[in-house]
């Protein structure tokens, strides 16, 4: 019951927030401090996201498997290697360096 | 470029290709995103299950949250043992990004009001990504529609069969598909880092990201971070010595300019 909670809260806010910034009138955003936050907000989460989810584990910061295998993606990245070819290559190499002893 | 889509900014000056693109090609590198990241659904289904939801859980918040950090941000605190209410406002805080990413697809693809409930749930990640990439707005649509509808239809299926398989696959940790995340999250942001100031806010960002990570609660440091972007603009702003911002995309059109070879497409 209480996992079906987190479902409906997590959905439903989830989805307000989508839809919230669809629905913010245009005319805001001809602000140019408006348009270059806008553009440079998705840089700063994303950059966030990537580093949180390879070097923290259960709240805290490590280094694993996984910073090898970012490594791996970021190589394939500089080489213009197709998303599919960045993605499998993190895979490939995380679980090669956790096999080796990781 | 520079020049034109700063007087109208309803219309993005995309990737470094501001030559017309042909849909075809559009539908190609729609389909690329979509489907590499829709098998990245099989990961979330694989961990969910192993997190200890059920299948109808699982198959649940992928076809009603349906942004993928959020996903692993709420398996991730429930497997921990937090409650449901701070696990669901971590996942929603992870997911707020979303409302940015719409502010700037509202103006790019100009939807009808009926059309945008429905179009809210595909406004992730990825689909900004490659609406953002296109040089006008109906590649733009076209893109974003392409991506959204594979990238929803193969993450409910993979979700599914990770969800099925999780038991067969035992650790799978072991499978480094802990990794697609980041490694997706990476793709994603890389295009993006066309210019000086775009670096330094990633750089900002992760340094926030990271370093308040062991004293926040789950959710809030990613939310911290996003402070890089006005505090790039602030600094940027003082830095050309007016002490206020000058036209909306100049920092873009700059950073393009004159550096061939770097568009990162």
């Amino acid at each position: 019951m209480n996992v079906w909670l987190a479902i409906a809260l997590t959905a439903a806010g989830c989805y307000l927030v989508k839809l919230l910034g669809l629905l913010v009138p245009a005319d805001t955003l001809e602000r140019p401090l408006v348009q270059r936050l806008a553009a440079l907000v998705p840089v700063a989460l994303l950059a966030a996201l990537t580093a949180q989810q390879t070097f923290s584990a259960q709240g805290a910061l490590t280094v694993d498997a996984r910073a090898a295998g970012l490594a791996a993606a970021a190589l394939a990245l500089v080489l213009r290697a197709p998303f599919l070819v960045v993605v499998g290559a993190a895979v490939l190499v995380t679980a090669g360096a956790r096999a080796l002893g990781g | 470029m520079a020049q034109r889509t700063a007087s109208s900014p309803s219309v993005r000056g995309g990737g470094p290709a501001a030559e017309p693109k042909s849909d075809g090609a559009v539908v190609r590198d729609a389909l690329g995103v979509g489907i590499a990241v829709g098998l990245s659904g099989f990961a979330f289904g694989v961990t969910s299950a192993g997190s200890g939801l059920t299948l109808l859980q699982t198959c649940a918040l992928s076809l009603l949250v349906f942004t993928g950090a959020s996903q692993f941000a709420l398996v991730g605190a429930l497997a921990a043992g937090g409650n449901p209410f701070t696990a669901a406002a971590g996942a929603f805080f992870v997911g707020t990004r979303n409302a940015f990413y719409g502010l700037r697809l509202s103006q790019l693809l100009a939807l009808r009001p009926l059309v945008r409930p429905l179009a809210a749930q595909a406004v992730i990640d990825e689909t900004t990504a490659v609406a953002l990439a296109q040089p006008d707005r109906r590649t733009a649509r076209i893109g974003f529609t392409v991506t959204g509808l594979t990238l929803y239809v193969l993450w409910n299926v993979t979700t599914l069969l990770g969800a099925l398989g999780a038991e067969a696959i035992g650790d799978t940790s072991a499978w480094g598909l802990d990794a697609a995340g980041p490694a997706v999250f990476l793709a994603l942001l890389a295009p993006m880092l066309r210019s000086t100031t775009e670096r330094a806010t990633a750089a900002l960002a992760v340094l926030l990201g990271l370093g308040l990570l062991p004293v926040l609660p789950a959710g809030v440091p990613v939310l911290a971070a996003a402070l890089a972007a006005p505090a790039v603009l602030w600094f940027h702003g003082r830095r050309l010595g007016s002490g206020h911002l000058r036209g909306g995309r100049s920092g873009e059109g700059e950073g393009r300019s004159g550096r061939p070879g770097e568009d990162a497409r």
